[in-house]
């Protein structure tokens, strides 16, 4: 027998959650939502318990997690840095910036730094082209960044 | 209530990133203090479009427009336009022309060959206020439709319209609404396609964000007509501000008894609920946005059946976009001979462009369908920043392909573009001036699909990833002339052989850029050079011991310490360590630092 | 016929009834279109037609895009053109690509000669693979009945399809996206860790060398080897049905005798039948369901019915994982292939005067989850299994071939005795219905003393998915159910649990129509009229035994009479019963 353990408020609380989707199969991505809001991320344990709930393999559940990039296996970092990636943001030099935010933290894209601290992702497109390029570290939007400001930017977290 | 005077701030995402709550939070302060808020409201509007000179403030009724405006400007704006009624000089728009400032954006280049139908009330009215939607004539076209026009008089006017889907295809809108309405079924969905995934577009978003209402009224416009009475928004979850705005929207139109049981009185019953996307560009394609609705994994299926006969839950189902909704409630008020008199002669009414990239005037247009490349770029766009060259334009995003100066006259429409080798897409049209390299962006755009193929079918799945690698190979200075007969013939296999929208149009960016751009190509693979001098493996950076005059700047901001010299003596880059990031270049103020 | 659609297919016209699609009337004209995901069982009612490979393109005139004649309908005055030069140069370059990202190690896969993928590179004349780059690379993994190679996958689906739609096990299922989608299990875990029943339909379907069975042959040749070793088998009834495949003879030829033959000429110490256990089987598991039955007859109300067969260990595996809180239901019954090994490594072993250690129990089997049963510890005595190992059909056809040995000149030669004797009953446990029916010639005669004289049950017979049939037992009317496939297991299973179950005795096999549909079986290539051939075998030889009742084989008789006493005897329970496991995923709330 597998066992998969989990703490209790938390199954609870995923418990609770599946039923105000009516434990319906169809509103896995809801459930899924909602349970990234509640958890921070989708770990096993919470797919397992998802899985249960709404009564479909669970290799469905992981199946959906792994398709959606918004989705996400790994707990994010205390500030998550994104990078966006758009058109506009990329013809106006975002790579370069990107490229140093890796070089500095020593991730790569869809990676946490050891001490949970930073995590950094790219995006497409938040639509402040005007503004491009443009990072997003938390809820805050920094314009026309260039690859010599990342370490200043950094520095406002520490 | 009323107010004499009204002072609209820019909420879209763009503006709110600069600030623009503050300006609100400011300007309602310095009001309060000088007892003025019950004449002067302040309301956040949607996106005024005119991004690039974020965030604006419009004092109506006289039509004043404030750019680059700052929360610290609050307070004079307050004191010296709203009670003394002198315009702040200093925050008008300066035409780069004339060199003098305009005050009302019906006279800047950038709004004036513009005609916004589906932008039409973003900028204008408070989207959180349903009140400013109904004083536009908000929802007077779904009660024109379901208290004097049949379903199938509805479905008539649109088709005669010519409206065509904005979301990329161009299928006509009003047949859609026509095969969706001749099947039985004991339920029908209308579906809105909010899952905008272009990379350069943000169009949807700014009329969901600026004019919620006016996609909620045509939703039920549509139920009425194809006998649907259930309506779902699949939006980007990334879109928090269009998701509250639409959220907050569709609870006024219940109370307004606009959505729920029996609207105007008739036996019409429609009501809207909201699904989340999760980050998937292939559930634009219909289909695949149908599974990811019912919570599986969005991948595209075979057509037919179309979603007209088997959507949603299998019930029959219609699908449009944002933008093409937001253009029904005008044509039903205006008349399709009104709207079939704009745009060309197989594209009608107007198109909204994300106007991204080296131009001056980065923003958010809409214009009527025929104008030309040339327009948009120049006289709306201001031209290429910083007086570079231009070197093309890539619309259609992901889908489509590279323009360059001889499209330029092309007027815009569906089959114009088709013809060009590209495609309208969903609107972003993304400048591009001599430092674009043309091989670079096309690995862009393939780097954008690969990530975002489902990978059901071979060719997108293997295909892309391959056309991928060869690209990349070419950037590195490794491709052969081979590589060139195998990009063009995979490119054509992959559009002939995938299995839905995204993977058919995948390599439209490597198509066009070897057309338009041959000899970029033959620079790569023959010189080993790259002429924009974006390819990093193919860069070298080079101090001229001629020009620098030994300040160290560009050793203090080199990240890897790959820059070496004496005080006030000339600098030399060590090229084993540097990892041609551009910063010394960037910083060095005597030019002295160059690629070859 | 009225909705006759006509087209024409290179240039050659065709009528064809309305929803037929361009595959499926070019076949009928003998053109034959590559495929590789699509795969139609008709008669079992299993389709994969995702038209996600597009190997299967074709030219329709009017349509900008080539046409994946897999799923598009024909439609009437179509213009369709198969190997025009545009067709032809996609159709390499769409094999080519899925080429460059699959491993190049055919010379050493286990599918060498039976890869759908290889022969369609030999169709379209593939020299070499134009593209270089990334190969999506997983880790192997081996599980005790199934070695699974994701770095082989081509993503048809296949196995996805099977594993969900058809079985609603769920232990495989699409990942990633894009150039990273593969099939595999939740979080890459093991198969031995996940809803896994070792079924092996996704090895039975899956075109390339993802999915293969774990192989036992070199183990067997070693032991054959030792001068120290016994080295006995057992052929299960569904083996001797389709063998003659793998030589090139039509499906639904009986190979009995040759098999036998074989067996022996590879060294086998004795060569016996799973048959004879099949017997015992419905002595054990028959006596069972009487039991019940009269206590139910009796007026007791806890009694558990229905009864469920046990003889499947892909079942067996489903329910302990699905459905724990009905373990109670299925018959105590071991399967044949355990009731084989423990008769004889006791009664038969002390009777030839054989260690247990010395004597070595193979089984060639049909299915895959046999391997994973004969491991099972419940079936082991001091750490030894009362089956040492099993081997599949395939595996025994490829160990005939090694060994240079002619199958089709071979001569038949009979099973030896004791543990080869076998009736009707027991032959055709291997299609679906079989143990039903078996059970029903026993139980009837147990319970009303009367002769039964007609043994056909035919309404347990066939193809389809759940037959339900009622026999009258001496004015009981007896209600009984047989399913094949694990999705129709599970619906009844639901019933069950819901209380709206209206049987007294269901037969459950895992496999689309039995053990000849198994997953150790020949490959069928999707062709579904190979399974329904394979039954009819075994139905003909059943018809031709002079014993057609289990408890009329003479060996059993005195295989009761000198060792195991009566049916569920304390001897039989220990040798011949098991017990069941809550397999189940826990959650454990901390």
């Amino acid at each position: 027998m597998t066992q998969i353990s989990l703490a209790k408020c938390k199954v609870d609380q995923l418990v609770k959650l599946c039923e105000e989707f009516g434990n319906q199969e169809g509103e896995l991505i809801n459930v899924l939502h909602k349970a990234q809001e509640l958890v921070g991320y989708l770990p096993r344990e919470v797919q397992e318990v998802i899985a249960r709930q709404l009564n479909i393999p669970v290799s469905k559940v992981y199946g959906v997690v792994t398709f959606y990039s918004f989705f996400t296996m790994t707990p994010k970092g205390e500030h998550p840095i994104s990078v966006c990636m758009g058109t506009a943001c990329y013809v106006r030099g975002a790579e370069k910036v990107l490229d140093e935010f890796k070089r500095v933290l020593k991730i790569n894209v869809g990676e946490t730094t050891p001490d949970g601290k930073f995590s950094l992702t790219s995006l497409r497109c938040v639509g402040a082209c005007g503004l491009a390029p443009v990072v997003l570290i938390g809820e805050k939007v920094y314009g026309r960044v260039t690859p010599g400001e990342v370490e200043k930017i950094l520095k406002e977290f520490n | 209530m009323s107010y004499k005077m009204h002072v609209l701030v820019c909420g879209g995402t763009g503006c709110r990133a600069s600030a623009s709550q503050q300006i609100i939070t400011r300007l309602e302060e310095s009001l309060r203090e000088k007892n003025l808020e019950d004449e002067v409201q302040v309301i956040a509007t949607g996106c005024f479009g005119f991004c690039e000179k974020g965030p604006i403030v419009k004092i109506m009724p006289d039509n004043t427009f404030y750019v680059q405006v700052k929360p610290e400007d609050a307070e004079e704006i307050v004191n010296e336009h709203v009670i003394k009624g002198r315009k702040v000089e200093r925050l008008l728009y300066k035409d780069p022309e004339k060199k003098e400032a305009v005050s009302d954006s019906k006279h800047m280049g950038f709004y004036k060959k513009q005609l916004r139908i589906a932008l039409r009330n973003c900028g204008f009215i408070n989207p959180e206020n349903i009140e400013e939607y109904i004083a536009r004539d908000g929802y007077s076209a779904l009660a024109k439709c379901i208290t004097e026009l049949k379903p199938e008089e509805v479905i008539q006017e649109i088709k005669l319209s010519g409206l065509r889907g904005r979301g990329g295809g161009g299928f006509p809108t009003g047949l859609k609404w026509e095969f969706a309405s001749k099947y039985q079924a004991d339920q029908k969905y209308v579906v809105c396609n909010a899952d905008e995934g272009d990379p350069g577009a943000f169009m949807d978003r700014s009329i969901m964000e600026g004019d919620p209402h006016s996609v909620i009224e045509a939703m039920a416009i549509c139920g009425y007509s194809i006998g649907a009475t259930k309506g779902l928004v699949y939006i980007r979850a990334e879109y928090p501000l269009a998701i509250q705005r639409l959220k907050i929207a569709i609870q006024q139109a219940k109370e307004y008894g606009l959505l729920g049981q029996n609207i105007f009185g008739t036996d019409f019953t429609f009501d809207i609920e909201l699904r989340y996307g999760a980050g998937a560009f292939v559930c634009g394609e219909e289909t695949a946005l149908i599974h990811s609705m019912e919570g599986h994994r969005g991948e595209p299926t075979m057509k037919p059946p179309f979603p007209a006969e088997s959507g949603y839950l299998n019930r029959p189902t219609n699908v449009n976009n944002v933008e093409t909704l937001a253009n029904i409630p005008a044509i039903i008020m205006k008349g399709a001979n009104w709207f079939n008199k704009i745009g060309t002669e197989r594209s009608k009414g107007t198109k909204v462009f994300a106007l991204a990239g080296k131009i001056n005037n980065v923003g958010l247009i809409e214009v009527p369908m025929g104008t030309t490349l040339r327009e948009v770029i120049y006289e709306i766009g201001g031209g290429i920043k910083n007086d570079k060259k231009f070197k093309a334009v890539q619309t259609g995003g992901p889908s489509g392909g590279c323009l360059t100066e001889k499209h330029l006259d092309v007027p815009i429409d569906f089959d114009n573009l088709l013809a060009s080798g590209s495609m309208m897409g969903s609107g972003g049209m993304i400048v591009m001036d001599e430092d674009d390299c043309m091989v670079s962006v096309a690995k862009f755009y393939l780097e954008f699909t690969v990530e975002e193929s489902c990978g059901k079918c071979t060719p997108c799945r293997v295909g892309n990833k391959r056309l991928h690698e060869i690209l990349d190979k070419i950037t590195q200075g490794k491709g052969t002339m081979e590589d060139l007969d195998t990009l063009r013939n995979l490119s054509r296999v992959i559009k002939d052989t995938a299995l839905c929208g995204l993977g058919q149009t995948s390599p439209n960016p490597v198509l066009s850029t070897i057309d338009n751009f041959y000899d970029e190509y033959l620079a790569h693979i023959k010189d080993k050079k790259c002429p924009a001098g974006k390819c990093k493996a193919l860069l070298m950076y080079h101090i001229d011991p001629e020009l620098c005059i030994g300040c160290g700047l560009c050793a203090r901001n080199c990240p890897v310490d790959a820059i070496v010299g004496e005080r006030k003596e000339p600098h030399f880059i060590n090229t084993a360590k540097c990892i041609k990031c551009g910063a010394c270049m960037e910083k060095c103020k005597f030019k002295a630092v160059s690629t070859r | 016929m009225e909705n006759n659609i006509t087209l024409k297919i290179d240039n050659r016209e065709i009528s064809v009834p309305k929803g037929t699609t361009i595959l499926e009337a070019a076949r009928e004209l003998g053109i034959d279109i590559p495929t590789l995901c699509y795969m139609n069982l008709k008669d079992l009612c299993i389709k994969n037609a995702p038209a996600s490979c597009r190997i299967c393109v074709v030219e329709v005139e009017g349509r900008k895009n080539l046409a994946p004649s897999c799923a598009t309908r024909c439609e009437n005055n179509m213009v369709v053109r198969t190997n025009t030069m545009r067709v032809l140069n996609a159709r390499r370059v769409v094999l080519e690509l899925m080429l460059s990202d699959h491993p190049s190690d055919c010379l050493v896969c286990a599918k060498s000669g039976n890869c759908e993928l290889q022969d369609t590179a030999i169709k379209l004349g593939i020299r070499e693979i134009p593209f270089a780059g990334e190969k999506s690379e997983f880790k192997v993994d081996l599980s005790p009945s199934i070695r699974r190679d994701a770095s082989k996958c081509i993503y048809c689906r296949r196995c996805e399809m099977m594993c969900n739609d058809v079985q609603t096990v769920g232990a495989l299922g699409a990942v990633n996206r894009g150039f990273s989608s593969v099939v595999m299990p939740a979080f890459d875990e093991a198969l031995i860790d996940s809803e896994c029943t070792f079924c092996g339909q996704c090895v039975a379907v899956c075109p390339v060398g993802a999915l293969t069975e774990l192989s036992h042959t070199n183990r067997l040749i070693n032991d054959l080897a030792n001068p120290s070793k016994t080295v006995i088998v057992q052929t299960a009834p569904a083996v001797r049905a389709a063998l003659g495949e793998e030589f090139g003879l039509p499906a639904g030829t009986s190979v009995t005798g040759k098999m036998v033959a074989a067996l022996r000429q590879l060294g086998f110490a004795k060569v016996f039948d799973t048959d004879f256990a099949a017997d015992l089987t419905i002595m054990e598991e028959g006596t069972e369901l009487l039991g019940r039955l009269n206590a139910f007859l009796n007026g007791d109300k806890e009694v558990k019915l229905p009864i469920i067969t046990s003889c499947c260990p892909g079942w067996v595996n489903f329910f302990e994982k699905q459905f724990p809180d009905l373990l109670d239901r299925p018959s105590s019954a071991r399967s044949p292939q355990q009731m084989f090994g423990a008769i004889a490594k006791t009664y038969w072993a002390e009777k030839m005067g054989i260690k247990r250690e010395d004597l070595i129990v193979v089984s060639v089997m049909p299915c895959l989850a046999k391997k994973f049963e004969s491991e099972r510890d419940e079936f082991k005595t001091n750490g030894d299994p009362d089956v040492n190992y099993s081997i599949s059909t395939r595996e025994l056809a490829a160990l005939i071939k090694e060994t240079n040995i002619n199958f089709m000149q071979l001569p038949d030669e009979d099973f030896d005795a004791p543990l080869g004797e076998s009736t009707g009953a027991a032959v055709i446990f291997g299609a679906s219905g079989g143990v039903m029916e078996a059970a029903l010639r026993t139980a009837y005669e147990i319970q009303t003393g009367k002769t039964l004289e007609n043994v056909d049950f035919e309404g347990v017979r066939g193809i389809e998915n759940l037959k339900e049939a009622t026999i009258d037992v001496d004015g009981f009317e007896l209600k009984v159910a047989v399913a094949h496939s694990l999705g129709t297991a599970r619906k009844l299973m639901n019933e069950l649990r819901a209380g709206t179950c209206k049987y007294h005795a269901i037969e459950v096999m895992a496999c689309p129509g039995g053990c000849i549909g198994g997953g150790g079986q020949p490959f069928h290539h999707g062709d579904s009229a190979r399974i329904k051939a394979r039954a009819k075998a075994l139905y003909t030889e059943d018809a031709e035994k002079s014993f057609r009742k289990s408890h009329e084989n003479p060996y059993i008789v005195s295989l009761y009479e000198e060792f195991l006493g009566k049916p569920m005897s304390e001897r039989a329970h220990h040798l011949l019963h098991t017990c069941y496991f809550n397999r189940g995923k826990e959650i454990i709330e901390q």
